[in-house]
């Protein structure tokens, strides 16, 4: 189980370069795990002490707000990374995940790792680094989301 | 030089080419709730409709104005010329309440052409976002009728909402052929989509085609094509490979009024398709 | 001497007092006559009902944002450079309606404008004037919709070209290689020549049509010593431009300099006014207008001459894509100097400096080129080595 995880987790571009020792580690708190559509994984104010990798399937990040019930701000697929509330105080979440189609994923150990970093700080740098990418990566989509650039020229 | 010693001056023979050609409105299908379809025919029954994929018309609205606006239709259709548009201004707005029979007058095509069969045996990637998918119709009209000259096709189309989402019926029947890969994104959701929210730009860093013999097709925002050809680039696919449609201000649409200039070119006729890397020094610059 | 014998390539000397034969020839033929006159302080081109409507005796001071006629102390017909005008609109109108379109039962149709231009003789055109006239053939005829009223224009137009022996305060043809000497495109060249109380002009058959006209009137084959004269005058003109434009590498220059803070200083200065691009010679952009009456029953399209300094002229979404004096500027000078280059084969710019004097504030093409190439070194860029 552990080698056919370890796979994915290499070839994986997230996960790229890494010293052998660091990808055992990680592999080793990663898990895999199967949600039915409609699942909730994370839950708003909840401890986060997890991320996930999504292999197949589409996730939505909601806020309830009020008068206008759960709303999705964004979706995320297959290949990218669900949750960074684990790395910084007060580790909780800030939104809700909920599953809209049966999705496979892989679960980390947020606990875990946290701890191991504070211990490896080469592990931690590399964690960082990659978080930073898709804490990025993700604040760029929501700029031009938040742009509207569809809509209509004032 | 002619010697005007001998020859008395000859009436105009030649049509000048900024008189239109009448079509009448067969139909006008509302999209979205500010996006219409145009069904045109020619008046003059002989006229055979030909175009390519990508280019533009010049529709004119007596006594309003003139507009380019983008083929929308099939190019395997001789007899019907669509076109889609947002309404926006007087012109498109004015547009938008024709009735079937009504006249418009029509100059063109013109501009470049999205190069569907100059790549066949390789993988598509399409991008597109809002009104950006009307040009991109007639590559998949195309593409579709002739399906086995094609690879891999992904299509990738962002909508503000739900409901701005164009060419519905289409989309689905796409979606369901087996060979064709369609994904659908909305900057906003409405309660009861269960599909992807965001913009299109992550669908590219994951969508499932092989860089190193893929081409891509954008249109859109300019600022949804500027961060999709940097997801491109990331993933690999070299900018000769690239192709986008851009606008810019048409009146002439015949080379020479010099408004749809940008830097040396002009959009109307080195245009609207563009091959990324004969415009990568200037694309996303500020006020060329 | 028959027109037989009158063949391109021939000097014939016509007598300055004979010169009013020359112009009332070309009417006789049936040509309108236009040239140099002078109207309200300036030498601008009009019609010429005989050599008394020519500014004999004038010449002007030209500099950045500075035009003054000042008397001369001889009889010259052209002793001056050229003024605010150009021959421009005698090919390519200010304002010409292409259609009208008429409405009846729910239908329209259009009835497209016969074009009946009148036949023009041009007297005076400079050779800077000639290349700007090559140039504009480039654009409207040669690109894959030819502008047929244009063709129709040029080809009905008859041109007396004029070698100027004086070079202007602003004038930088020779920068450019495309004057004073007129090579080209010319049915007659003229060298005006006072000298030792005689005033003549040597005359340069460019065409048959050319031979044909001089045959009216009286005239003498030049000799070689007043064809060397003559030619010495213009290189005179030559040597002694108000202005010079190094275009060694010049399109690159402006490719790589887009966001030099040189632009950010010409914000402050430029008006976009539009006057360069109203002087300028080769200017082409033009605009198409749509227009209707109150009863909606009649329409009209209209092309009207346009300037990319104009608040709507990038309009596209909602706002314009160069809103600023800034990008407006940066666009003309680098369209002129460098995107031309790639578009039509050739400068836009042909040395004239009528942009340099009419602007009001006395903005320069030949320094800002300048300031850029001087930008570049002072940073210890090399052209050569492709700077960024």
């Amino acid at each position: 189980m552990i080698h056919t995880l370890e796979n994915v987790i290499r070839e994986h571009p997230f996960f790229q370069d890494l010293p052998d020792h660091l990808l055992e580690f990680i592999a080793g708190c990663a898990k895999n795990v199967r949600f039915p559509e409609g699942h909730v994984l994370l839950q708003e104010g909840d401890p986060a002490n997890e991320f996930y990798f999504i292999r197949k399937g589409l996730v939505s990040i909601e806020l309830i707000i009020p008068n206008r019930g759960p709303t999705t701000v964004q979706t995320i697929g297959e290949g990218e990374i669900l949750g960074w509330s684990w790395v910084s105080p007060p580790y909780r979440w800030h939104f809700n995940a909920r599953a809209l189609e049966p999705t496979r994923a892989l679960v980390f150990d947020g606990k875990c790792l946290r701890t191991k970093c504070e211990q490896d700080y080469q592990l931690g740098f590399e964690m960082l680094k990659r978080f930073a990418t898709v804490i990025t990566a993700r604040l760029d989509a929501t700029r031009l989301q938040l742009l509207d650039i569809y809509g209509k020229p004032s | 030089m002619a010697n005007p010693l001998e020859q008395e001056i000859s009436e105009q023979v030649t049509t000048d080419p900024l008189v239109p050609q009448l079509y009448r409105t067969e139909r006008l299908k509302h999209e979205t709730d500010d996006t219409f379809t145009m069904s045109l025919v020619p008046t003059n029954g002989n006229s055979r409709i030909s175009f390519l994929p990508g280019q533009f018309n010049m529709l004119y609205i007596f006594g309003v104005g003139e507009v380019p606006i983008s083929i929308s239709g099939d190019p395997a259709v001789t007899t019907v010329l669509e076109h889609t548009t947002r309404s926006v201004g007087t012109v498109t707005k004015r547009m938008g309440l024709l009735k079937p029979g009504e006249l418009v007058g029509v100059r063109g095509p013109y501009g470049t052409h999205w190069p569907v069969s100059e790549n066949e045996g390789r993988d598509f990637v399409i991008v597109s976002g809002g009104i950006g998918l009307a040009p991109l119709r007639p590559v998949l009209y195309h593409m579709m009728a002739q399906r086995e000259k094609y690879r891999k096709i992904v299509l990738l189309y962002g909508a503000r909402t739900p409901e701005d989402i164009l060419y519905k019926r289409e989309l689905e029947r796409w979606r369901g052929k087996f060979d064709l890969e369609v994904q659908v994104t909305v900057d906003r959701a409405a309660s009861g989509w269960r599909g992807n929210v965001g913009v299109v730009t992550p669908l590219v860093a994951r969508a499932p085609f092989n860089p190193t013999n893929t081409v891509a097709f954008l249109c859109g925002p300019e600022v949804m094509m500027r961060f999709a050809v940097m997801e491109l680039q990331k993933r690999g696919v070299p900018h000769e490979r690239i192709y986008l449609s851009m606008e810019r201000n048409m009146k002439c649409a015949l080379g020479y009024c010099g408004h749809c200039q940008y830097g040396p070119m002009f959009v109307c006729k080195d245009g609207p398709v563009f091959r990324f890397d004969n415009i990568a020094s200037i694309f996303g610059k500020g006020e060329i | 001497m028959s027109p037989q014998a009158l063949r391109s390539d021939k000097h014939v000397i016509v007598a300055a007092r004979q010169f009013d034969l020359l112009l009332q020839a070309l009417k006789d033929v049936g040509f309108e006559v236009v040239g140099p006159t002078l109207r309200e302080g300036a030498i601008v081109y009009g019609q010429l009902a005989s050599v008394k409507d020519l500014p004999e005796g004038w010449t002007d001071e030209q500099e950045g944002g500075k035009y003054r006629l000042i008397r001369r102390t001889d009889a010259a017909l052209f002793g001056y450079s050229v003024g605010p005008v150009t021959w421009k609109k005698f090919l390519f109108p200010p304002v010409s309606r292409l259609w009208k379109a008429e409405r009846a039962n729910g239908q329209f149709q259009i009835i497209p404008e016969q074009q009946r231009p009148t036949k023009y003789a041009l007297v005076g055109v400079r050779a800077c004037d000639i290349q700007a006239l090559a140039i504009l053939d480039k654009v409207f005829l040669e690109g894959p919709f030819p502008d047929p009223g244009y063709q129709l224009r040029r080809a009905n137009v008859f041109i007396v070209a004029l070698n100027c022996t004086r070079a202007g305060g602003t004038c930088f043809c020779a920068s450019l290689g495309s004057g004073p000497k007129v090579t080209a495109g010319y049915d007659l060249a003229l060298t005006e020549v006072l000298k030792n109380g005689d005033h003549y002009f040597v005359v340069h058959v460019g065409t048959e049509a050319g031979a044909r006209l001089l045959a009216r009137i009286p005239h003498d084959l030049a000799s070689e010593e007043e064809v060397a004269f003559a030619d010495n005058q213009v290189a005179e003109a030559s040597r002694r431009m108000g202005r010079t434009l190094n275009i060694d590498g010049i399109k690159e220059l402006f490719y790589r300099n887009s966001e030099s803070p040189r632009w950010d200083g010409l914000a402050n200065r430029c008006l976009s006014c539009a006057n360069c691009t109203l002087v300028c010679p080769t200017c082409f952009c033009f605009t198409v207008e749509d227009t209707t009456e109150l009863t909606g029953v009649h329409a009209e399209r209209t092309r009207k001459w346009d300037s990319c300094f104009t608040t709507d002229f990038s309009y596209i979404h909602g706002s314009s894509v160069r809103p600023t004096p800034r990008s407006k500027y940066r666009q003309w000078i680098t369209h002129k100097l460098a995107y031309w280059q790639d578009q039509f084969g050739s400068s836009g710019c042909v040395g004239c400096g009528h942009c340099i004097t009419w602007c009001p504030v006395g903005i320069d093409i030949t320094e800002e080129a300048r300031a850029l190439r001087e930008g570049e070194l002072r940073a210890g860029m090399r052209g050569e080595e492709g700077g960024r």
